[in-house]
């Protein structure tokens, strides 16, 4: 059954972030409603991408507190949220059905891998072992899994880098259509990717 | 993936295609003669109708070895002229060399049974084809582990060469060490030493496995040209879809 | 489909397509069996006498070292990452794994010690006991070797390192198996003793090695 969606709100206040002894960035905080994006800028190493993966569960909080409301009580953040980091997590020797097929089943998504696929364009594709994808082409089967298997939170590690004109268009039609069903994303780039009326949080500056 | 790299075995596609029929035709014939031979020929005094395993193991034994020796020169093949078919002629040779070679091991093992009582013994040359088995099995996994025809064929071209020098050995084995193994009674030095009734139904036999690998040989490079077709078509499809120049 | 049964299957069916199956583990079990004469000498008597040991070593190297690869696959390309974000626990997806290492190695080494025993100048009922024991033993050589495995995307090292931490973790199930095994063939223990401790032992090392893996696997996604 669905969650209900009520009026989520994702808020995190003085995050601090420590990797390899050094630490990386403190004091960080914002807020998000449902259906309101973040983009997240800076120069490399601000800690743009140690950002969304603490979001994501995958990095320690070394300081400060993320809270999520009005959201699942019973699922933490990173089960709630899509990661889409700089690796596809595919694999080469399954064909792009059998690697979307996959997650789509072990995240519990709702849809069928194939209308996700069509979406963004891979259908004709479906039965091709994804070795012989070409890089933007695996970016799009990652994004057919934010497709079929349906998580409030986005969590985008510079999303368009790989995409052709055509792709990049996709993909600001799919996040609008995400975030107009009242969805969150938050967005590491390097520039503009199509989610006008976004928020912006610079990092890498001094406060 | 230029154009010539589908010129040469386009055209042996073309030949394999018409030859395949004739030689299994030919094969199949000498086969009957050899078995039919094989079968009246007299037994042993002492083994019995047992010794009629020879027919089998003998062969197979010098196709095993037949097998890494058509590799090795399809190696030079890869490493020194870059044919295309090199690469095909050694991928395709491997199984078929290594199933000759079990065939042999498995059938001395049955035929050491109620010669020599046990099934296996570690004798130099038992443990040498054993060996050359082992290769054979190594070569394969290496062929499959690497995605890339092109670099997997020149792995396995490097390591073909190394393992050719096993084949000597195990000729000469036999007579280098003081072994239980029948000692070599074909090839050697004043002409073979067995009598004709056996010696005939031998290289009969002899003859129609070897015409059987070279049938499996050539419809195996078959096969494989048609696999990296796909392979080449599969790589077309992705490059020409949409999103691929991204 | 469930997905533990999703993530087994795919695991499975990389093994298979990418490995050959159990093939390559199979082959080294192989090799190592073959190399032993060479070192020994190809007296049968003595053979016989230590084909279960070598058995058995074989056995622990080959699912030990095709251990090695098991998570740090699933880190480098991103795959880890998501099933740290998924519903199923971690430990219940580490235990999916470590069922299809076994079914794909573990389980094709066991088949393979019959044929094998014969050239450590086994007969048929000594074969069956080391195949027995392998079969209850294989899968605490799997758990006990998760732990390496974690490690290795832990500690983001591999190879031997991870072999000597773990090899001496192998040890209790090695001393049994092997009992249990000479116990069969020569007595004058019976069989059951040791093969009831070794089952035990191979129940704990699930236990601890599932926890233990999915725990080191937490700590170095830092």
């Amino acid at each position: 059954m669905p969650p209900v969606r009520l009026a989520m709100r994702l808020e995190a206040s003085g995050l601090a972030c420590i990797r390899g002894g050094r630490e990386v960035f403190s004091g960080l905080g914002f807020a998000l409603a449902d259906g309101e994006a973040l983009l997240v800028t800076g120069r490399n190493g601000a800690g743009k991408s140690s950002l969304l993966r603490m979001m994501a569960g995958l990095v320690r909080i070394a300081g400060g507190r993320l809270a999520l409301a009005g959201a699942d009580p019973e699922k933490t953040i990173p089960e709630q949220a899509h990661y889409l980091g700089h690796q596809d997590a595919l694999k080469p020797s399954l064909t792009v059905a059998e690697n979307l097929g996959f997650w789509t089943q072990y995240l519990a998504g709702a849809e069928g891998p194939e209308t996700a696929l069509a979406t963004v364009g891979l259908a004709a594709l479906a039965d091709l072992p994804a070795a012989y994808l070409s890089a933007g082409q695996r970016r799009r089967l990652s994004l057919a899994r934010l497709l079929s298997i349906k998580r409030p939170i986005w969590l985008l590690d510079e999303p368009a880098s790989a995409l052709d004109r055509e792709a990049q268009d996709m993909l600001a039609g799919l996040m609008r259509r995400h975030l107009s069903g009242g969805g969150i994303i938050v967005a590491a780039t390097h520039g503009p990717i199509g989610l006008d009326g976004a928020k912006e949080l610079r990092l890498g500056e001094v406060t | 993936m230029a154009l010539i790299d589908l010129a040469n075995p386009t055209r042996f596609l073309r030949l394999a295609n018409r030859a395949l029929p004739w030689l299994v035709g030919i094969t199949g014939a000498v086969f009957v003669i050899g078995l039919y031979l094989a079968t009246n020929a007299p037994d042993d005094y002492q083994q019995g109708a047992t010794v009629k395993i020879m027919f089998i193991h003998v062969p197979s034994a010098w196709l095993g070895m037949f097998g890494w020796a058509l590799m090795s020169v399809a190696a030079l093949g890869t490493l020194v002229w870059r044919h295309p078919l090199a690469d095909v002629a050694a991928k395709a040779a491997a199984p078929i060399g290594a199933a000759f070679t079990f065939l042999c091991l498995v059938t001395g093992s049955l035929w050491g049974r109620p010669m020599w009582g046990t099934y296996w013994v570690w004798d130099a040359r038992l443990t040498s084809v054993l060996i050359l088995f082992l290769m054979y099995l190594g070569v394969i996994a290496l062929w499959r582990t690497v995605e890339d025809p092109s670099r997997a064929a020149r792995a396995a071209a490097i390591l073909t060469l190394v393992g050719a020098i096993n084949l000597p050995i195990i000729k000469w084995s036999v007579d280098w060490w003081n072994t239980l193994h029948q000692p070599a009674s074909v090839l050697k030095v004043g002409g073979p030493s067995i009598y004709a009734t056996i010696l005939i139904p031998l290289l009969m036999m002899a003859l129609g496995f070897t015409l059987l690998f070279l049938t499996l040989h050539v419809a195996a490079m078959r096969n494989e040209i048609l696999r990296r077709r796909v392979r080449t078509l599969m790589l077309m499809q992705a490059q020409t879809a949409p999103g691929s120049g991204a | 489909m469930s997905p533990l049964a999703a993530l087994f299957i795919r695991d499975v069916r990389l093994a298979v397509r990418v490995g050959g199956g159990g093939g390559i583990g199979v082959l080294f079990f192989l090799i190592v069996v073959v190399l032993t004469p060479f070192a020994i000498g190809p007296d049968l008597a003595l053979l016989g006498r230590v084909g279960p040991a070598i058995l058995w070593l074989g056995a622990l190297l080959a699912s030990l070292l095709t251990l090695d690869r098991l998570f740090a696959v699933d880190y480098e390309d991103g795959s880890l990452d998501l099933i740290l974000m998924a519903d199923t626990p971690l430990e219940l997806a580490v235990a999916a794994k470590a069922a299809a290492h076994w079914l794909t190695t573990g389980l094709p080494l066991v088949i393979a010690t019959p044929l094998l025993g014969l050239f450590m100048n086994l007969d048929a009922g000594a074969s069956a006991a080391v195949a027995l024991t392998l079969l209850a033993g294989t899968p605490a050589l799997t758990c006990i070797g998760l732990i390496g495995a974690a490690l290795a995307v832990a500690l983001r090292r591999g190879g031997l390192l991870l072999a000597v931490l773990v090899l001496p973790l192998t040890v209790p199930v090695l001393i049994f198996g092997v009992a249990a095994s000479n116990a069969a063939i020569v007595g004058p223990l019976p069989f059951g003793t040791p093969f009831t401790i070794l089952c035990a032992l191979t129940l704990t090392s699930l236990v601890v090695g599932i926890f233990a893996a999915a725990m080191a696997l937490r700590q170095g996604m830092e």
